[in-house]
């Protein structure tokens, strides 16, 4: 599963979603669900998450014939167009499925979603049954505004066991071990790290860790707390350099500037050997899977959490990436499609609806769920991706959806141009000083 | 039919309405209507649009507010407007260069009768019936610093960051634009070359012109309006490439192909400031209708002109 689907065709395609967002059918018909406690619930379309979703609102409206949820599935870069435009018209859906931080805050800034903290204090056995670090994104202001649903879906370190073998070197336990390891990986003409540069992102994930690792989670927490020069912390800087000694050492693969995630090129060079490690979302796992070969199969994918740097004040157990996916509820509906909706999400993650989701390879975001992870074939990953999730003190949302559009937008722009070193750390946190709180 | 043959002193230019000129019906103004009705809805009304979005402040899913000047401040005080100006230019100015000289040849070569002319004319089309999305996805692909063309085929001077290099990226553009435009543009050169009459040539051939001077001579200073035509469809064409690069380098390394175009979606759809993606977009009109003017003065006051008088 990819994290997203990006837009890269042409203009085209966001234009046609713009049109398709106005398009026919009208919200009218959609915007409730027949009856008076009928409720609207939109969400992704697409393989492997699609039949799970369908099936977790079929066997709701088996047992609630009264009051149904209409399901509605949406592409991903279409869903994101339909959406804006529908709470522009005011013609959302009761269950708004999104990926919460940035993008809750300013449903909640407009007074768009409803405030469900009392509702998970009267309903606590709803609460306590999910890990405490996907209510996260869902928090704004310590107020939660959504139900964190579905799978956790940890940033890893993964690595090629056969070449770490080759070179007699053993993965690395600390940012020094990193830098250690890369001359050796390089003489032997393997990339130490792959990275698909071009998608900006995946160079964030570097970020994300280090800055955690440095000056543990208070760095970014001041940013997105919009705190004045709060890119300039010492931790900052610090991340921010090492990142760059990195590149500089020749760390990443040769021409990593120009490699994108969507065609996964960054996870053909790590399972053909071309490539010693790499940092990507649990989600790659799933595609070497797929397209690796017996490169999984054969136990040669090492996987681990991001190493801890020597002096750094962050906690080693911490991680980054997706905490879960989450439903809030839309301000403007009856007070019946609200209930419809509240009931709904009580039902969410039965036993069904986590086998399912175990079976296509994510970890859902229930205690004790490692109890049902050993019969797959893909256990010990599984696990691995419970452990991580349920030991991180601090699991922080990615930084492009934790950000607005547009403070993302700027981060990412920044960020390509910190790994082709046309700017330094300095000039990097001046760039993103000036659009804190944006 | 009486016209009057059009060597015969004809002070008025345009037919008077019901004349037999216009074929003895009444005025044809009528037949433009779908076409400027057509250039109003999908042209003139979205450039207003754009003009009066970006004295505005709108992120796409709330409300349009006023802002007066501020996207005009930031988009005119950013230093990456400029840098993607001059991108814009380059681009422009390599794509020309390249493109012009190989154009002309090719369409030379394409007007004469010589053997396999045909077949080779129809291969120098297939650039121009891919899309560009294609072009630049195998390009891309080819490319490729670790699966393309250079590591498969071990050859070492393929072997380049083709795409994470600024400078070599932008050198790929030019290439896949040029690559894409010179079989259109050698079919407008070669139409224009076909007009010359051949009387041109024979009277040069007497004179003893060589075919060297001949081109020099005759085909080019000939071809001076197919130039301009040509030049302004490339230069105004160039400011809105957007799916190649977006494709190809996605306006990287860093900031290295970002062109105005590019800069204008990442802030409208990726930013979601609308406002200053439209100042952008103005200014990039703003551009092509000079560029345009511009090089319509080149060619002289009266393009209409024969230039096949005294012939």
């Amino acid at each position: 599963m990819k994290r997203r689907n990006f837009l890269t065709l042409s203009a085209g395609t966001a234009a046609g979603a713009a049109l398709a967002a106005c398009g026919s059918s009208g919200p009218a018909d959609i915007s409730t669900g027949g009856k008076a406690g009928g409720a609207s619930y939109w969400t992704l379309s697409g393989p492997p998450g699609e039949s799970v979703r369908q099936g977790a609102v079929d066997r709701y409206n088996k047992a609630n014939p009264d009051n149904q949820i209409k399901l509605n599935l949406f592409q991903n870069e279409a869903y994101k167009d339909k959406l804006k435009t529908a709470f522009g018209a005011g013609q959302q859906p009761t269950v708004v499925w999104g990926w919460g931080g940035g993008g809750l805050k300013s449903y909640v800034e407009a007074g768009q979603v409803d405030d469900l903290t009392d509702w998970f204090a009267q309903n606590a056995p709803v609460k306590d049954r999910l890990f405490p670090s996907s209510f996260g994104p869902a928090t704004i202001n310590g107020k939660i505004y959504a139900m964190p649903a579905e799978t956790v879906q940890p940033i890893v370190l993964f690595y090629n066991k056969e070449v770490f073998d080759q070179l007699k070197v053993s993965p690395p336990q600390s940012w020094g071990e990193i830098m250690d390891l890369v001359p050796k990986f390089n003489a032997a003409k393997i990339a130490p790290f792959s990275l698909g540069g071009q998608s900006r992102w995946t160079n964030m994930m570097w970020l994300e860790f280090l800055f955690d690792r440095i000056g543990g989670q208070s760095v970014f927490g001041d940013i997105f707390e919009g705190k004045a020069n709060a890119w300039s912390n010492p931790a900052a800087i610090d991340a921010l350099t090492k990142t760059q000694e990195l590149i500089k050492a020749n760390g990443f693969v040769n021409g990593f500037n120009s490699i994108t995630a969507d065609s996964n090129a960054d996870q053909a060079l790590l399972y053909r050997g071309k490539a010693a490690m790499m940092l990507h979302g649990s989600w790659s796992y799933g595609i070497q899977l797929a397209e690796g070969g017996k490169f999984v199969k054969d136990g040669k994918l090492g996987y681990m959490n991001f190493p801890g740097v020597d002096g750094g004040k962050g906690d080693p157990n911490d991680t980054v990436g997706n905490a879960g996916q989450y439903l809030s509820i839309s301000s403007n509906a009856t007070p019946e499609a609200k209930e419809t909706a509240k009931k709904f999400f009580s039902s969410l993650l039965d036993d069904t609806e986590q086998a399912d989701w175990i079976k296509t390879g994510g970890v859902p975001i229930i205690k004790g769920a490692d109890a049902k992870l050993a019969a797959s074939p893909d256990a010990d990953f599984l696990k691995f991706v419970y452990g991580v999730a349920s030991n991180a003190k601090v699991f922080a949302q990615s930084w492009d959806q934790a950000l607005s559009p547009t403070a993302a937008e700027t981060l990412l722009d920044n960020i390509a141009k910190l790994f082709t070193q046309s700017i330094g750390p300095q000039q990097f946190a001046d760039n993103m000083n000036a659009v804190i709180g944006k | 039919m009486t016209i009057a043959p059009p060597l015969a002193p004809a002070p008025v230019e345009t037919a008077p309405p019901g004349s037999k000129l216009a074929g003895g019906s009444g005025s044809v103004s009528w037949m433009a209507w779908p076409a400027l009705i057509a250039f109003t809805l999908f042209g003139l009304v979205p450039l207003v649009g754009v003009f009066l979005l970006s004295f505005t402040e709108w992120n796409i899913s709330g409300a349009v507010k006023p802002a007066g000047l501020d996207s005009w401040r930031t988009v005119l005080a950013d230093p990456d407007l400029l840098h993607s100006l001059w991108v814009t230019f380059l681009i422009m100015a390599f794509s020309w260069l390249v493109q012009t000289p190989l154009s002309i040849l090719i369409g030379v070569f394409l007007a004469s009768h010589q053997r396999y002319r045909a077949v080779l004319a129809v291969l120098y089309f297939i650039p121009l019936l891919l899309s560009q999305a294609a072009i630049s996805i195998t390009y891309k692909a080819l490319l490729d610093p670790n699966f393309g063309l250079g590591a498969s085929l071990g050859w070492e001077f393929l072997q380049q960051d083709w795409l994470g290099d600024p400078v070599l990226a932008l050198g790929v553009v030019v290439f896949v634009v040029s690559w894409q435009f010179i079989p259109f543009h050698s079919l407008i050169y070669q139409g224009g070359v076909r007009q010359i009459p051949t009387s041109m040539y024979e009277a040069a051939q007497i004179d003893g012109a060589g075919r060297i001077r001949q081109f020099f001579s005759i085909t080019l200073p000939q071809l001076k309006y197919t130039i301009i035509t040509s030049s302004t469809l490339m230069v105004v064409g160039s400011l809105t490439f957007f799916d190649l690069i977006w494709v190809l380098t996605a306006g990287g390394p860093g900031d290295a192909t970002s062109a105005l175009a590019v800069e204008m979606y990442q802030r409208g759809f990726k930013a979601n400031l609308m406002g200053p993606a439209s100042a952008i977009a103005v200014i990039l009109v703003l551009c092509g209708l000079v560029l345009a003017l511009g090089l319509r003065r080149l060619g002289g006051r009266n393009q209409a002109d024969s230039q096949l008088e005294g012939v």
